[in-house]
């Protein structure tokens, strides 16, 4: 074998330059598994703490257990707001083979249109913690989750998860009554308590649904597991459980809802109705509604849009929000008011040429009827509606002591307990005027309240208040929504309330009353006509509000007036006038007039024997009479 | 076997002359070799039943390939040095011929490519690389004078260059580090100066952003996640952080064969492959981690001692860089593991689930045993 040409090689030496090299590797090995050595005593001994709490943290999760909504009842039972399970599809990346083959299967599968294709596809690449689910898509139809589940064995990572969520049987008919839920936004969150929402999604926004949030939530429990990577639950190692959200029972009664609803038929209006002795609003109204269930999944911008440019604000709660001119309807309020502050007797005849004037002032203050009514007493004032008298009435009493005695009757108040967002409306003073305009009140300002006009304003829910207050002689009540909450029935603290009107004469209330039968049943009855048919004695007065104010001459005549500047047509009653058990308060907008019906026919529905109605259970019958007795 | 007679013993090696040739000679295998490597086998089926979640059917697939892999070294360790010496340039040659195909089927199916299949094989080329690449160097340096030359460095650095450049290519940063590696022990044992190596070690550090800017996203992603786990916890950071936390979690004693949690309930990824060291840092403690080390330690020194025994240039250079090499696997996949060097794709020989490598590395020792029981038939 040849050898190299400059050095000959020799064993001996290569040996030895092997044996030291080896000695060098040697030494390395050593110095670099020392180097590990100390690495896990590293880990193993010092950081041994901060491991194991990592790996128990790991291991370790507390789940929130988030309570169940209670249920929202009416009177008789019904439920109003239950809880679904809805089905979402969720999606675990990790063990996906092909993520964008898959998403691909799952639109063809479940149908989508285009646009919701991107959001999924969006969704899908969300990032979070190894195995956990992304959400994918909520609220699948049977239809759907039907598909998904042939297709299972295609979609291996895909998963359809269950999911409570509200829903309303009755959604328009109910919508300002129990607002609805909608999903904790940010600002919403910042104010919660956050141990006790942790696994709450939903939280009420309006109506009953946001009054009793904290009484319908109920508390969060919680659960300590010991989960795997992938998240899943291997055993449960500590449980606290949640308390359910106690069930609310409204006094709203679902089926005069429903028909206070339908009389509106599609007009824009309110109907409120009390039970004068208890308090308890019967019916809230306001039309049109808008499906609040929508709310609940999330609702479209589209849907959302619309709702908000609907011309007829159908997301605009009348009832309790709507401040209308009161009209007419605040005479038998203010015939009472001139009895206490003895400005007038019953008897005491006023004439009516057809106009008032307020001495040293030309203006001329019309009554309705061009020609005057000629000679009016109190009631003859109450069953035509007479202007003239009430102007002087007005006249009389003076802005101060008519504004006294409308706030008495809670006009210009907040006085419900329990309805959202309820507004005061606006009885008008003095003081109101200075601060607000700065200017001095006018007399003729006075004579415009007097008839319900000019700067007053009132909620239909204040109107039927005042209603209810004045079938009850003045005994003033709370009006509520909730009836029983739990077990517990609401006793609203009526002591804290209102102090009750006073009237020196207690005949003096059954002179109004009087008038306001005979706006039914009198010969010149404004509204005779609803009033024939009545089996029972109702008392009641009609009422409109201008729109826009009329010139010193014009003359109104509805026909030629565009339908969105007609009048408001208004309307009060209570019945039996005996035993009143319905107070209520109807308004439609721009009706011109003529609503007294849809008042008396509520009337009839509450006062009429229920026999034919087979959907109240007979222990709510009885319930129900037992509480109008006890009163 | 009249060979024995013949034998000249250079370094002080005295041979039996005369005596009858023990059982374990006749055989070509090392006993103390065997029982370690036994040892660790064994250590390593525990483990891997462990971490495998209890499977058995993983566990025996293991055990049969661990056995197939020891048949495979005994019947290696039968052929004499100078038959591998031999069939050296045949193995590179072939070697590299697979690795280049390797690489025109890689243009072809795009992204990264590993395997080559013939016929119902399918092995990755860069593991016979890691047999091979040694082999041809000290075959090539046993027929120069050491300490090698300018010239024998330039040639080995063509050898190692080649076949090295069409791994890193594939891309297997790991494999391809690896194999360099092994070239590099070759000539670091056939003496290459110590102010070369200097030189070389301060030449590549000069290197390392050179070597940044031609790295492939995922690896400089590996290697940022490395210096900082913490900043993609969900994503690459996950592997390092949460090995870390089992072998921390484990303590000195461990958490119990089976008991641990981050391996039980799979926060561990990889866990009975290139991460099983972490299974064993949290089932069995620091004590489990010791004893696999000083086995590893055991069976490294053992092979040094077997390496020093060689006659020649050849059978030192390549049972020495066989060695080395076997205790880099060990450094590097603990290391990573542990969080102290960047997640390369490096198993823990021996213990790790798969094939590949450990018919490699046990191939290795088969040459090892070869060349420490053929000495007398060595002739130049």
């Amino acid at each position: 074998m040849r050898k190299s040409r400059q050095k000959i090689k020799s064993h001996e030496q290569e040996a030895r330059l092997f044996r030291n090299r080896s000695l060098v590797a040697a030494l390395l090995i050593l110095l670099m598994a020392i180097g590990l050595v100390s690495r896990l005593v590293y880990l193993q001994v010092f950081e041994h703490d901060v491991f194991i709490t990592r790996s128990d943290n790991n291991r370790m999760r507390v789940e929130p257990l988030p309570p169940r909504r209670g249920l929202i009842y009416d009177r008789n039972g019904k439920l109003l707001a239950e809880n679904r399970p809805t089905y979402n599809l969720t999606i675990v990346r990790e063990r996906v083979d092909d993520l964008d083959a898959t998403l691909e299967r799952l639109v063809q599968i479940l149908d989508l249109p285009e646009d919701e294709v991107a959001t999924f596809r969006e969704r899908s690449r969300q990032r979070q913690r190894p195995y956990q689910p992304a959400l994918l898509m909520s609220d699948l139809s049977e239809d759907q989750i039907a598909r998904l589940a042939v297709n299972r064995y295609l979609l291996s990572g895909v998963e359809v998860e269950a999911q409570l969520m509200r829903y309303y049987p009755d959604p328009i008919v109910m919508s300002h009554v129990l607002g609805y839920v909608g999903r904790i936004n940010a600002e919403e969150l910042a104010d919660l308590d956050p141990g006790n929402y942790a696994g709450t999604h939903f939280i009420g926004k309006t109506g009953v649904e946001d009054t009793y949030e904290s009484q319908l939530h109920g508390r969060a429990g919680l659960r300590k597991v010991e989960t795997n990577a992938r998240g899943r639950v291997l055993r449960e190692l500590e449980r606290d459980p949640p308390e359910p959200g106690e069930d609310v029972t409204l006094t709203i009664d679902s089926r005069l809802q429903h028909m206070a609803y339908d009389l509106l038929d599609g007009r824009r209006g309110a109907i409120v109705a009390i039970q004068p002795k208890t308090g308890d609003i019967l019916a809230m109204v306001s039309a049109p509604g808008f499906d609040i269930n929508k709310f609940v999944t999330g609702i479209s911008y589209d849907d959302y849009r619309e709702l908000q440019e609907d011309i007829d604000l159908p997301l605009y709660n009348r009832a309790a929000r709507g401040q209308y001119p009161p009209g007419s309807t605040v005479k038998p309020f203010e015939a009472l008011g001139a009895l206490e502050y003895g400005v007038v007797e019953p008897d005491d005849i006023i004439y009516d040429p057809g106009y008032f004037q307020l001495p040293n002032d030309s203006r001329r203050y019309h009554n309705w009827l061009r020609w005057g009514h000629g000679r009016v007493d109190l009631q003859r004032a109450i069953e035509v509606s007479n202007n003239t008298y009430f102007y002087t009435m007005a006249y009389r009493l003076g802005i101060d002591r008519l504004s006294s005695v409308m706030h008495e009757f809670g006009f210009g108040e907040v006085t419900s307990l329990d309805v959202q967002g309820a507004l005061p409306g606006l009885m008008p003073s003095r003081e109101w005027k200075r601060e607000k305009y700065n200017q001095a009140w006018y007399p003729g300002e006075t004579l415009s309240a007097g008839i319900g006009q000019g700067y007053f304003m009132a909620t239909p829910l204040q109107l039927a208040t005042a209603t209810a207050t004045l079938a009850n002689h003045g005994r003033w009540v709370r009006p509520h929504l909730a009836k029983r909450i739990g077990d517990t029935p609401v006793t609203p603290p009526f002591s804290d309330t209102k102090p009750d009107v006073q009237m020196d004469n207690r005949q003096w209330w059954d002179d109004v009353y009087e008038g306001m039968e005979a706006v039914l049943n009198g010969n010149e009855g404004t509204a005779r006509r609803a009033g024939a048919s009545l089996e029972y004695n109702m008392a009641a007065k009609t009422g409109t509000a201008q729109v826009f104010s009329l010139g010193q001459n014009q003359r109104y005549n509805a026909d030629e007036l565009e339908e969105r500047l007609r009048d408001h047509a208004l309307f009060i009653g209570f019945a039996p006038v005996e035993d009143p058990q319905i107070a209520l308060a109807v308004i439609v907008e721009n009706a011109g007039g003529g609503v007294s019906g849809l008042g008396t026919a509520i009337s009839d529905a509450w006062l009429q024997p229920r026999a034919e109605d087979e959907d109240l259970p007979a222990a709510t019958i009885n319930e129900e009479v037992e509480g109008l007795d006890g009163d | 076997m009249a060979t024995d007679f013949q034998r000249t013993a250079p370094g002080g090696q005295r041979a039996r002359v005369g005596r009858k040739r023990s059982l374990w000679l006749r055989l070509h295998l090392d006993p103390w070799l065997l029982s370690i490597l036994l040892l660790l086998v064994s250590f390593g089926l525990v483990v891997l039943y462990s971490a495998s979640g209890m499977s058995s059917h993983t566990t025996l697939a293991q055990a049969i390939r661990m056995g197939v892999a020891l048949l495979g070294a005994t019947i290696i360790a039968q052929f004499s040095p100078v038959t591998l010496y031999r069939w050296t340039p045949l193995a590179y040659g072939a070697g590299l011929m697979m690795l280049v195909a390797v690489e025109v089927m890689g243009d072809i199916g795009m992204g990264a490519q590993r395997w080559l299949q013939i016929g119902p094989l399918r092995f990755q080329p860069s593991e016979v690389m890691k047999i091979a690449m040694p082999m041809m160097l000290a075959a090539y340096l046993h027929r120069r004078p050491l300490p090698p030359s300018w010239k024998d460095l330039l040639v080995c650095a063509v050898i190692v260059a080649v076949p090295v450049l069409l791994i890193a290519r594939q891309p297997d940063l790991g494999t391809s580090m690896l194999v360099t590696a092994a070239a590099a022990f070759v000539i670091l044992l056939a003496g290459l100066s110590w102010k070369f190596i200097l030189t070389l070690i301060a030449m590549a550090a000069g290197a390392a952003p050179l070597l940044w800017m031609n790295m492939h996203n995922y690896q400089r992603q590996r290697v940022l996640t490395f210096l900082n786990p913490e900043s993609d916890p969900l994503g690459a950071g996950w592997n390092i952080i949460q090995s870390k936390t089992a072998i921390g979690s484990g303590g000195i004693e461990g958490k119990g064969w089976g008991l641990g949690t981050q391996s039980q309930l799979e926060f561990l990824p990889e866990r009975h492959t290139d991460f099983i060291v972490a299974v064993l840092g949290e089932e069995f403690g620091l004590i489990g981690m010791l004893t696999i080390l000083v086995l590893y330690l055991l069976l490294v020194s053992r092979g040094l001692v077997m390496a020093n025994s060689a006659q020649d240039t050849y059978g030192r250079l390549l049972a020495g860089s066989i060695v080395l090499t076997f205790f880099i696997y060990v450094f590097v996949n603990i290391g990573m593991v542990s969080g102290i060097l960047p997640v390369v794709g490096v198993p823990l020989p021996l213990v790790s689930y798969g094939g590949t490598s450990s018919v490699t590395l046990m191939a290795g020792f088969g040459i090892l045993m070869s060349i420490h029981t053929h000495r007398r038939l060595l002739t130049h």
